[in-house]
């Protein structure tokens, strides 16, 4: 069991280092010869006009409210998957009866028109 | 005759032993030794797709693609790697450095993370995490902050237009998904996916298509590749968020976005197809290393097959399609599978996985006639005149003068 996190653990660390690795090559090897007109934003080929981080739709933020309702939702639904053997009928009917409750959710959402992207 | 990965291994293990290390100083150099071959392995295999990708794109759009440097042009991808490493590494002006520079690493290197969970054959696999399925979601979720990350450094409007759409597609499909995901655990009773594997007597996808279908659907969105393709839409946005990147850097977001597509299907075929079962593969585990790779780049081959058949779709309709329909199938087929699996008899496999099928093929059927009437009515509205397209009627001209001015 702590063996099977030990692998996860080293795997996660050593990951970034085959990337990064591959860009400390060019590091050593490829030309470096910066002037302020190749620096500047490539865009679409123009230069660039204003400021870049600029504030961006509401919607994006509504769609990651409804995310968050089902995101959530999986995370108690797993552990019901999991030990399905032990569950009787009745508390099979007791998850879907949540699934449902989400759905609601989902209805109660749709039908405000907050998945209408304007 | 053991296997040999698994003999080399314990004669390592036996090795070190016999040079006075302890137990626990001995677990973590294996650990170390098999991460660092399997990520060398995989990244090899990532030099490779590029010239799968390559051949199969010029096949699919009737032409020969690389065939000049070695036996059809095997050595080409060897030759785009040289050019890339001795690129000019640019970094914009303004740019958020740090992030810039972290984001092409992370993109890469989730995706190698992903393979530490999958059983490449029974005997070969990095780990059977018994949370394996919230692994490949939770890493495949990093994997869009790195996206995230590049279109919000590099200091350029159509980036973090790209970045945005990312986002919102992400975030989106990631709830079919996860749903779909949820389908084989009921089915297996666990989340590791080596017992995954090894519970699937008989293929998944016979006993939940709806639920393959929908995952397929889902993972080709999150790997934003067509028709899901919004975050780097060229007649739109010129690339998304890799715009300002040059050199390996831009490389390492090719070679990331080409190693998830080959990591979606063997997850795919981990999942719904068997992974590394087949003919053989359980008296001689090294044959299913075989069958495993057959069937992810089978998977593979079909995502590359809808990426090049399929044209873009727009942001709504990729939200409506998400959000109307995927989400809602992905909850009737969860529902539908949780309540029969405790009404059919669990013994007998054959009937087990036939009544699982009549019931999915019922919910297509089911979805198919509701989608039938929803485009009739569609249709019907879209036929109907539109009050602003008729002429405008000049005023009609009243005889009658009004009451108020008569007296």
């Amino acid at each position: 069991m702590l063996n099977d996190w030990l692998f996860i653990g080293v795997f996660l660390l050593l990951a970034p280092v085959f990337p990064a690795a591959a860009l400390l090559i060019p590091r050593l090897i490829a030309p470096r010869k910066p002037n302020p007109l190749k620096m500047q934003t490539y865009e679409c080929g123009i230069e660039t006009v204003g400021n870049t981080w600029v504030q961006f739709h509401v919607q994006y933020y509504i769609f990651a409210l409804v995310f968050l309702i089902f995101d959530v939702e999986t995370v108690f639904l797993f552990p019901w998957a999991i030990a399905f053997d032990q569950l009787p009928l009745f508390a099979v009917l007791e998850g879907v009866l949540f699934i449902l409750i989400v759905v609601a959710g989902l209805v109660y959402a749709w039908r405000k028109g907050a998945l209408e992207w304007k | 005759m053991d296997d040999p990965v698994i003999f080399i291994a314990n004669w390592l293990k036996n090795l070190l032993i016999g040079w006075g290390l302890s137990q626990g100083l001995v677990t973590l150099i294996l650990t170390v030794i098999g991460v660092v071959v399997l990520a060398s392995v995989l990244l090899l295999l990532d030099v490779f797709l590029v010239w799968v990708e390559r051949k199969v794109v010029a096949r699919f759009q009737d032409r020969f693609g690389p065939n000049r440097l070695g036996p059809f042009g095997l050595i080409q991808p060897f030759a785009d790697i040289i050019k890339l490493l001795i690129k000019e590494d640019i970094t914009p002006i303004g740019a958020d450095k740090i992030v810039y520079n972290i984001a092409p690493i992370i993109a890469l290197a989730t995706v190698v993370a992903l393979w530490g969970v999958l059983p490449i054959s029974a005997t070969i696999y990095g780990t059977n995490l018994n949370v394996g399925v919230l692994y490949i979601v939770a890493i495949g979720a990093i994997s869009t902050l790195g996206i995230i990350m590049a279109g919000w450094a590099s200091n350029n409007k159509y980036a973090l237009i790209g970045a945005f759409r990312t986002v919102a597609q992400m975030v989106s499909y990631e709830v079919p998904m996860v749903i779909s995901l949820m389908v084989p655990v009921i089915l297996a009773r666990s989340m590791g996916l080596k017992d995954i594997v090894d519970n699937q007597i008989f293929w998944y996808i016979l006993a939940a298509p709806v639920a393959a279908l929908i995952f397929l659907i889902s993972n080709i969105a999150e790997l934003g590749r067509a028709p899901f393709d919004l975050t780097e839409a060229e007649s739109e946005i010129v690339a998304g968020f890799h715009i300002e990147y040059t050199g390996m850097k831009f490389g390492l977001f090719y070679a990331g976005e080409l190693l998830h597509a080959l990591t979606i299907g063997a997850i795919f075929s981990s999942l719904f197809l068997g992974g590394w079962r087949g003919p053989g593969a359980e008296a001689f585990p090294i044959i299913g290393i075989f069958w495993f790779f057959l069937k992810a780049f089978f998977m593979y081959w079909v995502i590359m097959w809808i990426k090049y058949t399929f044209p873009r779709i727009r942001i709504d309709q990729m939200l409506n399609f998400n959000w109307k329909f995927l989400t809602p199938l992905a909850l009737v087929t969860l529902m539908v599978t949780a309540i029969l699996d405790k009404l059919l008899p669990h013994q007998n496999l054959p009937i087990y996985t036939l009544g699982m099928l009549l019931a999915n093929l019922v919910i297509v059927w089911v979805t198919l006639q509701i989608l039938r009437s929803g485009a009739r009515s569609e249709r019907m509205r879209v036929g109907e005149p539109k009050p602003v397209a008729t002429p405008p009627q000049p005023a009609p001209v009243t005889s009658q003068s009004t009451p108020g001015a008569t007296q």
